[in-house]
Parts: C-alpha cells; structure tokens; sequence
C-alpha cells in the first residue's frame, strides 16, 4: 500500500524526520507511538501533502504512484486521508456540505456524475450511524463549536465517508472519553478491510485494546527506531520511552 | 437554502474573466456629450416631462455646479469627466412590447447571457419575480403588470409614473434624498433619465418579489437612475435589484439615487446584487459607482437593505435609515468584496430620531489582491430617541498581505437611554483551512468559495433564494485565483 523509504524532513532549517522508513501492507494497522515533538505529527503531514515541510531525501510510493509528485488534493483522491490531530473550524460552512463538494470533486476528477440528493442522503444516514454521530451535528458548520470528542468523532465520521484506501489518524483517540472512545475504535473497525490499511498514531496503549494493530513502531529522533507487535505497546506503557533511548544511544 | 447554493458552487463556474462582459449591438438615441442647462432641457422634453420635473431638474442643476466632489472616503480616482459623458441614450425601437414574443432576438439573447431571462426566471425559481428590465435608460420590458394591477400595486418605469402618477411623484421624489444631499445626488436629480417606480398601497403584501436588473450598455453614457418606493400603510414589499456590465476600458460612472419610504407599520426588504465591471487586472476601466440609497421609516415600520458587492472599479456607497417613527427598525447587510484594484467604502447610516428604535448593521468585507475595502458606518441617535438600540458587527476578512480593509464607525448619541453595541474582527484566510479542504479532495479555488460562502452566510440568507444563488456564484467569480 505504502512504502516509505529513508524519509528525510526539514522545517524553518530544522531536520524533523531523519530517516524514517515504514512499510504499510493491505489490510494491516499499523500503530506509532512516540514521546511529545518527535515528529509523528510531521511525518503525517508530510503523507498528507503540507507544503511547509521540505522533504529532502527518501521516497515514498503510495498504491504504485510516487507520493510526492501528487499535490495534497491528488493525494486525497488517490486514497489517502488523515484524521487531524487538531481538527479545523470552517464557520458558516456545514458538515454535509463541506463532505459532499470533497465526494463530487473526486467524482468529477473520475469523470463520474455528481451523487445525487438521495445516494447521498443515505450515505450520510448509514456512516454518522456508524460513529453514532448526533443528526445536528452533520448539519452543523464543519467543527465549529464541536467539543474536543465531538471533533474527533466527526473526523472518523469524514473518514467513513470518503472510504480512504489508507488512513492516518493522529492521536484520535485523545480527549475522548470512555464511550466515545469505545465508539470511535468500533468505527474504524467496521470500516477496516482487506483492502484497506490504518496507520493509527497514539500515546495510549489503551486505543490498541479496542483497535488491535498489527504492528506497533516507535518514532523517536525522527526514525522508526523500534517495531514489534502489540506487546510492544504494553511494555511501553509500562517502562516508558528511556530504555529505548539508552538501546538507541539517544 | 444553504444546502442549495453550496451545491451549486460545487458546479458552475469556471470562467475566470468576466462573466458578463459582452456588448449588445442595438441601435441607440444619443444625446450630445457635455452637461448644460440645454441638454437638461433636451432630456425632459425628449421624456415629454411635465414643467415641474424640469424645474426640479434646473435647480438640481444649479445646486450641483456649487458642489464640490466629495473627497473624504477612502478611495483615490481621477474625477469623472462630467463633460465628456453623454447624458441621454435611449434604445431606437424604444416602444413597449406588448408581450414577451415582441422583444428583440438580440434583447432577449443579453438578458439570456445574465442569466436572467424571464422565461428562466419563472422556469427555474417558480416564484414569481416581475422584471422591469432597465436597458441603459428606457425601461424595455416589463411583466406581470396586470397582476400587480389587481392589488393595486404600481411597479413602473419612472418615466411611466411620472406621466401616470405625477402627484405621488411629485410628493415624495426628493422627500428622503434632497438635491442639495451630496453631489452625485445633486447630479442624479439634474439628469436622470429612467429608473422604477413602485406604490403598495395600504394594507397591501405584495406577493412577488419585485425585481429590477439594471444594465450599462452604451459606452460612455452615464447612468443615472432614479428609484423611488413607496410602502403604503401596513404593506410590504420585498424588492430586488441587480446589475452587470458589459467590459469595456474607460471608465463609466454611475450615480444613482434610490429613496424608500416606509409608512405607519410597513416593510420594506431592499435587496441588491451589484456587478458592475470592476475593471481589469491591472486596474484599468471599470464602474465608478457613486450610489445614495436611503430610506425613511414611520411608526413602527420596517426598513432592510441587504447587499451583496462584487463590482465596480470604486463604490461609495450608503444605504441608510431614518428611523423617524417611534419603534421603527432599520436594517442593514452587507457583504462587500474587493478585488484586484477594486476599492470600496460603503456603510450605512442609522438616523435614530424616534423612541423604541431599533437599528442592526451587519458588515463583512473581504478583500484579495491589492484592493481596499473600508466600512464607513454613523449611528446617530438624537435626543428624543429614548430607549434606541443599535447592534453593529464589522467583519473583515483578507484574502492577501497586499489588500487593505479599514473600519470607520462613527457614532453620536444624545440621549443617555441609548444601547449601541459594536463588534469589529478582522481575519485572515487560514492556510490550515484551506489544507483541511485540500486533505478532503476540495481543491483550492473551491475551498476559498467554500470558506468565503461560510463567512457570508449571515447576509446570504437574508436575500431571497434566487438572488442568494446569483449572489454565491458572484462571489466566487470575483475572488477566483485570489489567494497565494
Ligand atoms: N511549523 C513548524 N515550525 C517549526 N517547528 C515545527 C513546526 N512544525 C513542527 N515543528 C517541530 O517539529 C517537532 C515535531 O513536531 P510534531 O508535531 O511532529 O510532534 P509530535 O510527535 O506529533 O508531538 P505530539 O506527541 O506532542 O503531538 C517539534 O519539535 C515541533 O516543534
Ligand atoms: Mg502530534
């Protein structure tokens, strides 16, 4: 699905990524972990397309296409979608609106006709059920006045509207409470399939018990510097991100 | 309606240049350029005026020559030649159809272009909107005219009412807006050639929006429309008004003159969509728009004026209220965008003279480009006005770091009884929004529609559904290609 390969990022003159490689296969989840400002936000902005960062080596081939010669938008049309740490407040706009222009841009670019009212209507219908996200809020102005949880629903909501082959979601998971996080993890769930994969960024091995992945990595000094499966995750809720330091001579 | 005009943006529009910009090739009536008390004199009787009207126009005339041009709004442009405009044009088969099939192939082929076609009119929007279609200065189509008849509605060419209804003309033109009110206003009363009337009469709801599309189509003749709305007792009206014009290099002025009157517990909803040629790229040509709308509300009447405005080279312009009845209400909104070289000062003025009265301004500007937009805004309560409210909002949004928005509220109260809150923001568009929309698929030009239709939304619900759609589409058109 995706192939990162020794990915080097600056910012302002600042190397952020240093190396970073991560392979993504159909239908796997893949978790990162990482201590605060180590770059995993970064990394998904650089997946995403944000033109601020400089990426100054490595490759990455997305579904066969060099990812890098695609603008954000190709991106997003290719496949790829990521889930906002921060998610943005566009005022006066609505939900459904805002979801349905992105549906009919990419049907447009497919040569497709636009969805019509009531395709689409059942669509919003049957994924807001899949977050169990309130009816006012898909008709409410994108975000704006969402609590924290609300946001972060909403944006697992977009998500399963665009039905992304490969989906980042960064630190989803924080700011929800109990329920909503049993919810959301459920969403994405449902939505995984074999054609599809999940790149899920936390800080909580808590997520990992709902959404199992696959593989979890650590992301620190700007490199994947530690892979393992779920138990990885455990043992770092347990012991912290020093041992790995020490092991990395960090 | 949102769903609606969002939808459409998601479909139209991909033209970048003016949309509107074309010439109708028909034959046209001109009066020698250059303005003289003679020309005034060719103008009424070429319209076949009654004395009076050419007296009022004689000393109009007088008490504009000891004007000066205003020079304090915040707008820089090389002052009109008034001598080298050409003051009266009239199409030369200026008789009135008798129905839709009379009109000319190449008349109906411009309005088409507008888009606003009545036969498409009454197709797509199913409501009923009667047209008086102004064509440079002689109205040359007008409809329902028989079922506004019925209620007793007049909704007329000012010509027309001016041989028809000379008493309610001569009554009540000049009533709100003076000669003596500013230049333009003073000029507009000296030369005006055509422009709407319209009566309801007591107790009347007019059923249909009433609608006006102005149209500059003759180069280098100046227009100066005269409108004039009257609400009877108890009536309401809700009336539009809309314009676009044809792309041409030197510039044209306009100075027109709208005067509403609202009487004991009438409502008058004034809607415009105004485009007229802002001018190229690099500021070359282009409408001068110097406009003085205002209205005069009696006892516990109502008076909204909602605008949307994409064009013209400069506009100065001030929709505005006497709230001279106790429990009147004036309001005003305004979406105001700049673009380009475009400059804009428009605002409004609510005159609070009555107790209970109620004032609301909401403004939201948005300028691109190089442009300036500047709100200018009075609220003025006097010493009687116990009780009176204002609530004002400016917004500003910008498009570029080379634009310029500026905010001018003025405020005077005499009476201690008075609430006058204002709200001003200024915004830019942000990066991480317009990344959200493209992380979502919504590329760029979308996007900056998307989030500007967003912040206008207040002011786009207020005009009536077709209108808003126009309005969308317009906004879209003027700022394409105006973020980087
Ligand atoms: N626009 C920017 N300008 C300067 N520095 C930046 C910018 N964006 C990110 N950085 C820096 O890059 C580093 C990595 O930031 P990033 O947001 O990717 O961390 P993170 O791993 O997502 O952290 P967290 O767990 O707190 O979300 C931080 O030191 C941050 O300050
Ligand atoms: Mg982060």
């Amino acid at each position: 699905m995706i192939e990162i390969k020794n990915l080097h990022a600056k910012i302002e003159g600042k190397e952020i990524l240093k190396g970073l490689s991560l392979n993504v296969n159909k239908g796997e989840i893949h978790a990162i972990m990482g201590p605060n400002g180590s770059g995993k936000s970064t990394f998904a902005s650089i997946l995403a397309g944000k033109e601020e960062y400089d990426v100054t080596n490595g490759s990455i081939v997305f579904c066969g296409e060099d990812l890098l010669e695609l603008s954000t938008e190709e991106r997003a049309w290719a496949g790829l979608f990521l889930a906002f740490q921060y998610p943005i407040e566009i005022p006066g706009v609505s939900n459904i609106n805002f979801l349905k222009t992105a549906i009919n841009e990419k049907r447009e670019k497919n040569g497709h006709e636009p969805i019509t009212a009531k395709d689409y209507m059942n669509l919003v219908r049957e994924k807001s059920k899949l977050v169990e996200l309130n009816a006012k809020l898909t008709s409410r102005s994108v975000n704006e006045g969402f609590s924290g949880g609300e946001k972060k629903r909403n944006e697992i909501f977009q998500m399963a509207m665009l039905n992304p082959k490969l989906s980042i979601l960064d630190e989803t998971d924080s700011g929800l409470d109990i329920d909503a996080l049993r919810i959301v993890a459920n969403g994405v769930n449902k939505l995984k399939n074999e054609n599809n994969a999940t790149i899920v960024i936390t800080h909580y091995q808590r997520l990992l018990d709902y959404i199992v992945p696959d593989f979890v990595h650590v992301l620190m000094d700007g490199r994947i510097v530690k892979s393992g499966d779920k138990d990885l995750a455990l043992k770092l809720e347990k012991n912290g991100y020093d041992w790995i330091k020490k092991e990395n001579d960090i | 309606m949102a769903n609606y005009t969002e939808d459409q943006l998601a479909q139209d529009l991909k033209n970048q240049e003016y949309k509107f910009g074309f010439t109708t090739d028909i034959k046209s009536d001109k009066a020698p350029k250059g303005l003289t008390e003679d020309i005034i004199k060719l103008i009424s009787s070429k319209k076949q005026e009654p004395e009076w009207l050419l007296q009022n126009r004689l000393k109009a005339f007088k008490i504009w020559k000891s004007m000066e041009n205003p020079n304090w709004a915040h707008v820089k442009f090389t002052e009109p030649k008034f001598q080298d405009i050409s003051y009266y044009a009239a199409p030369k088969q200026s008789k009135k159809y008798e129905s839709w099939e009379d009109v000319e192939p190449e008349m109906k082929e411009t309005m088409k272009k507008l888009g606003i076609s009545l036969e498409e009119q009454k197709r797509i929007t199913g409501t009923n909107v009667a047209v008086d279609f102004v064509m440079d200065s002689v109205s040359v189509a007008t409809s329902f005219q028989s079922k506004l008849k019925e209620l007793g509605i007049i909704f007329c060419s000012f010509s027309e009412a001016v041989k028809e209804h000379p008493n309610l003309v001569k009554r009540y033109m000049g009533s709100v807006v003076p000669p003596s009110d500013n230049f333009y206003a003073a000029l507009n009363s000296a030369v005006f050639t055509d422009g709407s009337f319209c009566y309801i009469p007591k107790g009347v709801k007019c059923p249909m929006e009433l609608s006006t599309y102005f149209r500059i189509n003759e180069g280098e003749t100046g227009q100066f429309e005269r409108t004039l709305v009257i609400a009877d007792e108890d009536s309401y009206v809700s009336y539009l008004e809309g314009c676009t014009a044809p792309q041409r290099d030197e510039n044209q002025l306009h100075a027109a003159v709208v005067e509403l009157i609202a009487m004991e517990n009438a409502e008058i909803k004034y809607s415009t969509v105004q485009n007229w040629y802002p001018g190229d790229k690099n500021g070359l040509g282009g409408i001068f728009n110097f406009v003085t709308k205002r209205g005069l509300c009696e006892k516990n009447s109502k008076i909204s004026w909602t605008q949307v405005e994409t064009g013209s080279a400069v506009t100065w312009k001030y929709p505005s209220c006497i709230l001279k009845g106790d429990n009147s209400i004036g309001e005003f909104y305004s979406v105001a965008v700049t673009n380009n070289f475009q400059q804009a000062d428009t605002g409004t003025k609510m005159i609070h003279l009555g107790k209970n009265t109620k004032s609301t301004i909401i403004s939201k500007g948005i300028s691109a480009g190089k442009s300036n937009n500047s709100y200018r805004g009075l609220v003025q309560i006097h010493k009687n006005a116990k009780n009176a409210r204002n609530f004002s909002q400016c917004d500003s949004l910008l498009m570029s770091d080379e634009c310029g928005a500026h905010t001018f509220p003025y405020i005077e109260c005499k009476n201690k009884n008075a609430k006058i809150e204002h709200e001003a923001t200024t915004s830019k568009i942000g990066e991480d929004q317009i990344f959200y929309c493209l992380q979502r698929g919504i590329t760029e030009e979308k996007a900056i529609s998307l989030i500007v239709n967003g912040y206008c939304k207040e002011i786009l619900n207020k005009l009536p559904m077709e209108f808003a759609v126009e309005a969308q589409k317009l906004l879209t058109i003027s700022l394409e290609g105006s973020v980087g």
